[in-house]
This record gives structure tokens, C-alpha cells and sequence, in this order.
């Protein structure tokens, strides 16, 4: 049994390994680490631009999409059908914490986080209690495949494609359709858009739910790579937390700014050195950027999403 | 934001807060007397746990930052004694190095932080996320070429064998009891210090930055440098617990940076009460025993419930046990006493301003 920890894309090299074979290696964990990274902060990134709440249980929405996804699988269902089974529980969940918590903490950014902390050691205690802390897995046979040098894994790049289709279906969304405009409508000022006839409060329950089922899709995704055990989340939510507030307020743009980064960062230091020493350069940065951008990547730009 | 803070420090200690400080330190100067080894041990890190929330408290309530990531320093702290004292065995020297070295990594950090003015959760999340990496980073060193002088870190089995504190004319390290006195005297010292402090006019400035930064600018404070300095005060006191911790237990280990720590302290902070520097040490003191007592019980349930806690207090108990405690009073004082003849509230207590917000909790 794997140890829940974050994924490290594997590569094997062949021999006569020349210049042109490392930058292909490199672009190739970049883009790895960059999808990752969508991956992992999407759902947060969604509910901290539009509610201006930062869900500190976030990695445990993940942890719990990952258990709906290995019991789905469990019980026969294909793999696609898990991912599905996934999304919708988790959303389902993440409405009635929605509900029953953050509710009543609109406009207390700090209580929110609080709160939220909380929830996460209860889901941690929860799930601890009820379903041991050993991990557990699913195995997949999508094997390897051969582009030019480098020996792929294809689910690495079955992962990036359902990230990047993540950031796709969101934008087209919001875009879009009739609710994504409701939504940025509220994300833009909730006073005028109650006044035009919208429930914000309905606005916030819906992408609250949304949020958590990209959570609960990646943790799912991430499965077939990292097993899960209770303590799962904590393997990715630094990450995700740095990549999201370095974004700022935009969510889309700003996750996918603050992913190319951050990946990129992360992706050429952990293949020089170590993940430890990726994900250190990774925070190191963040501070800097922060430092001379204080509200984020997108913090300058006034609309957008 | 003022309505949250209603018990205000800035103003000096009455005399019935020196009675209270004296009679604390009488009894627990005489604690050890009639309590055996176990429990001394237990105090103690209660004490040394209170450092931690204090530097915490100090920080939220009394400042308006709010840190979730105190055990960086506190495990700083820990880290730097056992590796200074381990290598050169001048322990005494070792304790001053684990309180300065994470008040400089508190400057470093903190100016980063503060001088670029990122907004308050994005600090606290900040904060929180240094913690993880550095337990992260910590746990990597299990290798035997991560060697501090001839220290090794030994990633996740933490470091054994970290020698207790020996006083400069002392032919002995501290003894059960010398850990004891120790752990409380830096508590009580801390607390006093706390307090006075936000007596002077540093502190009044720090409130004042809490209740309005861009009002206190305007009066010409470079509100900034005084945020920071809080930071780096705090960084100290955290990591003179961490310290402390290390010679209680004669260990250190990364879970002193965990998530599952920071959590504790933030629990402790809002369970005693954020707005009074007694608060935390009450809550500390709850939490740990309550800790303790389910520890026993099995495994994930420590956690389940310490979330619940976290939930309920900020949901229905947003203020915390003390002042909440103390608000209840004061409501049940005002409505035993009589109504004043004539015209009730207006004239009769507007000779005193501000008095009846004084009373309850020890600030």
C-alpha cells in the first residue's frame, strides 16, 4: 500500500540521455505540476474569488472525493462513473455545510476560516473513527506510452487533461450561461444583483456546492496515484492555499496564472533536487509575489473571472 | 471590530489584579508541595503550552493579527535548543538562542508579510502554510547526512536525548520539580509582562492599530513597524515554549510544526477567550486536560472532538469562555440589583465613563 503523499511524476529516461531529452523531461514534469496544481486549487479557488471564503477543509473535501471514489470502484463501477459518483457527493456535502455552517458566517472572513479549520479536524476524526486510519487504493492498467524519448505514463496525462478540462467547463460556465452570469453578477456586487432579483444567498449555496465537487472530483482523480488515508489533504492543501491566494480574486485567471508559476517552480526544482526542496522555492516565491503584489497575481485587474 | 475586544488591557492593573497575580504565584510556589510527580509533569506542560497561546492571544486580541502558524516559532524554538545545547552543552545559552533565533526568523518573515501589506487571512493562511512546509522539510531530514554540527535531525523520529536546563551556578540540570517552577515562573512573567506592557504607550499604540490602522497612521505612527515588532515579540515567546517543551520532555519532534498543533493553539485562544491574556491560559489548561483524558480512549477521536469544539465556540461562542462567563455575570449582577430610583441608567452612572466595562476577567 502507497502512503497518501503528493504524486511525483514518473519518468523513466532512456540511455544517450542528451540536452534536447532533459528539456523535453522538464517541459513534461512543468506541465505535470502545473495541472496538479489546477487540479488541487480549483474548488478553492472558486469558492474564495466568488464567496470570499477560504475553505480551510478544502484538502478534506478532497480526502472524501478520493473514499467515494475507491468505494465506487469497489462496488464495480468503472473508473468514470467513480470520478462521477465522486463530484456529486461531495457537492452534495458541500452544499449542506453550506447550510448548516457557512451560512451563518457571511462577511466574517475570519470566523469562516475558523470554522472551517474546525470542520476539517472533525472530518478527520470522522472518517479516522469510522474507517481506520490505514489507506487504501485502486489499481489502474493504463500503462505507458512512448513520445519520442520519454517513456509517459498515460494516466499523468489523462490527470492533466480532466485539470485543464476542469478549468475549461468552469470558464464555459460562467461564461456562458445564464447562471454563470448570475454568478459573476454577485461575485461583482451582491447589493445590485439582490436588487435585479437574484438570491445571493442561493448564488453562494450553488458555487459553495460547485467548489466542493471539483474538490471532491480531484481527490477522486488523484486516487489511482496517491491512495488515501485520512491524513490525505494535508499532503496537498499548502499548495493549494499558496496557489489560490498568490491567484488573488479572479479565480480562473488567477489560478491558472498562479498554477503556471508555481508548477514551473515546482516542477523544475523537484526534478533538480526534491519535492521538499520544490514546494520551499515554491513558498519562498509566493512571499515575494506577495510581497510586491499583495492582493495577488489578479489583484490589479478589476473584472474578469 | 472594537464591540469584539470589550475587555481592554490598556489601562493599568488594579489593585485587586496584583492580588490575584500574587496569590496565583503563592500557590503555585507552594504546588509542589502537596502534588505528586505526575501532576507536576502535566502542570508543567500546561504552563509551557500557556506561552504558546499567549504569544498567540497577544498577537490576535490585543493587535489584530491573527497567526496561525505560532508553532513555526514554537518549533524553532524547540529545534534550536536541542541542537545548541546538544552540540556545546551551554544550555542556559541555549535557551536565549531559542528565543532569538525564531524573533529574527519572526523579522524576516513578518517583514515580508506586513511591510507588503497583505491583507489579514491572507497572513493567517500564510502563516499556517510556512508551519506545514516546515514540518514538511523537518520530516525529509531522516538521512544521515542532514547533520547540524554533530547533531543529527532524524527527520520524523525528532531528535532524542535533549539535555535539560542547567543554571549558571548549578552543579545539576533541573530536577521534576526545578522543570516545574521553571515552566511557571516564564508564564507568570510572561502574562505580567503582557499585561504591563499594554499598559505603556507601545501598547496603546499596538490597541490602537487593532481598533484602527489607517486612524493611528494619520496620527503618524508608522503603524508597520509596530505591527512588526509585535510579531517578533511574539515569535520569542513561542519559541521560549518551544524551548521549554524541549527540555520538559527531553525531545523534539516535527509534529511540534504540525497542522494538528497549530490547530491546538488556535483552539485554546478562542476556547479561553481571545480578548483577555487570562483567557488563553485558562483554555489551554481545558483543552489539555480534556486532550489528555480522551487520548486514552482511541484514535481519530482526540480530533473529532477538538474540531467540534473549534465549530461550536466560533459558532455560538464566538467571544470564548472567560468573557462570555464574565458577560454573563455582569447580566445577572445587573439584574439582581435594584433599579435606581428615578430616572434608571442615564445620570447615575455617567459619572464613572467606562467603569462597568472593567469588571470580569483579569484582562
Amino acid at each position: 500500500m502507497r502512503l497518501a503523499g503528493a504524486p511525483v511524476a514518473r519518468v523513466r529516461i532512456r540511455r544517450n540521455e542528451d540536452l534536447d531529452q532533459q528539456i523535453a523531461t522538464g517541459a513534461y514534469l512543468v506541465l505535470f505540476s502545473v495541472a496538479l496544481l489546477v487540479l488541487i486549487s480549483l474548488g478553492l479557488a472558486v469558492v474564495f474569488g466568488l464567496m470570499k471564503v477560504i475553505n480551510l477543509a478544502h484538502g478534506e473535501f478532497i480526502m472524501l472525493g478520493a473514499y467515494a471514489c475507491v468505494f465506487s470502484v469497489r462496488a464495480g463501477l468503472p473508473l468514470w462513473a467513480a470520478f462521477v459518483v465522486a463530484a456529486l457527493a461531495v457537492g452534495v456535502f458541500g452544499i449542506l455545510v453550506e447550510r448548516l455552517i457557512i451560512r451563518h458566517l457571511y462577511g466574517r472572513l475570519v470566523d469562516t476560516l475558523l470554522a472551517t479549520w474546525g470542520l476539517s479536524l472533525f472530518i478527520v476524526g470522522a472518517v479516522t473513527t469510522l474507517l481506520g486510519p490505514q489507506g487504501h487504493g485502486i489499481s489502474t492498467d493504463f500503462g505507458n506510452v512512448t513520445v519520442g524519448a520519454l517513456n509517459l505514463s498515460v494516466y499523468n496525462l489523462i490527470l492533466s487533461a480532466i485539470a485543464l478540462g476542469m478549468l475549461a467547463v468552469t470558464w464555459v460556465l460562467a461564461r456562458f450561461t445564464r447562471f454563470g452570469l448570475l454568478v459573476r453578477g454577485t461575485m461583482q456586487n451582491a447589493q445590485v444583483a439582490s436588487t435585479l432579483g437574484v438570491n445571493p444567498g442561493r448564488v453562494y449555496m450553488i458555487t459553495f456546492g460547485f467548489g466542493s465537487a471539483l474538490a471532491g472530483l480531484a481527490g477522486a482523480v488523484l486516487v489511482p496515484l496517491t491512495g488515501v488515508s485520512p491524513t490525505l489533504g494535508l499532503a496537498f492543501v499548502a499548495k493549494a492555499f499558496i496557489t489560490v491566494i498568490t491567484g488573488g480574486h479572479l479565480p480562473l485567471i488567477g489560478t491558472a496564472a498562479a498554477s503556471a508559476l508555481f508548477g514551473t517552480i515546482d516542477g523544475v526544482l523537484s526534478y533538480a533536487y526534491s519535492s521538499v526542496v520544490g514546494e520551499v522555492g515554491l513558498l519562498i516565491v509566493a512571499v515575494i509575489v506577495l510581497r510586491l503584489l499583495p492582493s495577488g497575481i489578479t489583484g490589479k485587474l478589476r473584472s474578469g473571472l | 471590530m472594537a464591540q469584539e475586544f470589550a475587555f481592554d488591557a490598556a489601562v493599568p492593573p488594579r489593585t485587586g489584579w496584583w492580588l490575584f497575580v500574587g496569590a496565583a504565584s503563592a500557590g503555585l510556589a507552594l504546588m509542589p508541595m502537596f502534588t505528586d510527580i505526575s501532576v507536576q509533569l502535566s502542570l508543567s506542560l500546561i504552563f509551557i503550552l500557556s506561552l504558546l497561546a499567549l504569544s498567540m492571544s497577544f498577537l490576535w486580541g490585543y493587535v489584530g493579527i491573527l497567526s496561525f502558524g505560532q508553532t513555526v516559532f514554537y518549533g524553532l524554538g524547540g529545534y534550536c535548543y536541542a541542537i545548541f545545547a546538544l552540540n556545546f552543552g551551554f544550555t542556559g545559552w541555549a535557551l536565549l538562542v531559542a528565543i532569538m533565533l525564531p524573533a529574527v526568523f519572526g523579522l524576516l518573515l513578518g517583514y515580508f508579510m506586513i511591510y507588503g501589506r497583505i491583507s489579514d487571512i491572507y497572513l493567517s493562511v500564510i502563516t499556517l502554510v510556512v508551519t506545514l512546509i516546515f514540518e514538511k522539510a523537518i520530516r525529509s531530514t531522516s538521512g544521515p547526512e542532514y547533520v547540524i554540527g554533530s547533531v543529527r535531525l532524524n527527520g520524523q523520529n525528532g531528535i532524542p536525548g535533549v539535555p535539560g536546563l542547567q543554571l549558571p551556578g548549578m552543579s545539576e540540570t533541573l530536577s521534576i520539580e526545578g522543570v516545574f517552577y521553571l515552566a511557571a515562573a516564564a508564564m507568570v512573567l510572561v502574562y505580567v509582562g503582557l499585561r504591563l506592557l499594554l499598559t505603556t504607550a507601545f501598547g496603546r499604540i499596538l490597541v490602537g492599530i487593532r481598533e484602527n490602522e489607517g486612524r493611528m497612521q494619520l496620527l503618524g505612527y508608522d503603524s508597520r513597524r509596530y505591527k512588526l515588532a509585535a510579531f517578533v515579540l511574539s515569535g520569542g515567546i513561542a519559541g521560549l515554549s518551544g524551548a521549554l517543551y524541549g527540555i520538559w520532555g527531553n525531545f523534539i519532534a516535527p509534529e511540534m510544526f504540525n497542522l494538528n498543533q497549530a490547530a491546538q493553539v488556535v483552539i485554546w485562544v478562542i476556547v479561553g477567550g481571545r480578548s483577555t491574556l487570562i483567557g488563553p491560559i485558562v483554555g489551554t489548561g481545558a483543552i489539555q486536560s480534556l486532550t489528555v483524558w480522551l487520548g486514552a480512549s482511541g484514535v481519530g477521536q482526540v480530533t473529532l472532538v477538538l474540531g467540534f469544539v473549534l465549530m461550536i465556540f466560533v459558532l455560538a461562542f464566538r467571544e470564548g469562555l472567560l468573557p462570555t462567563l464574565g458577560a454573563a455575570g455582569r447580566a445577572l449582577r445587573d439584574r439582581l440589583r435594584p433599579p435606581p430610583a428615578g430616572s434608571g441608567s442615564g445620570s447615575g452612572s455617567g459619572a464613572e465613563p467606562g467603569k462597568a466595562d472593567q469588571g470580569g476577567g483579569h484582562g
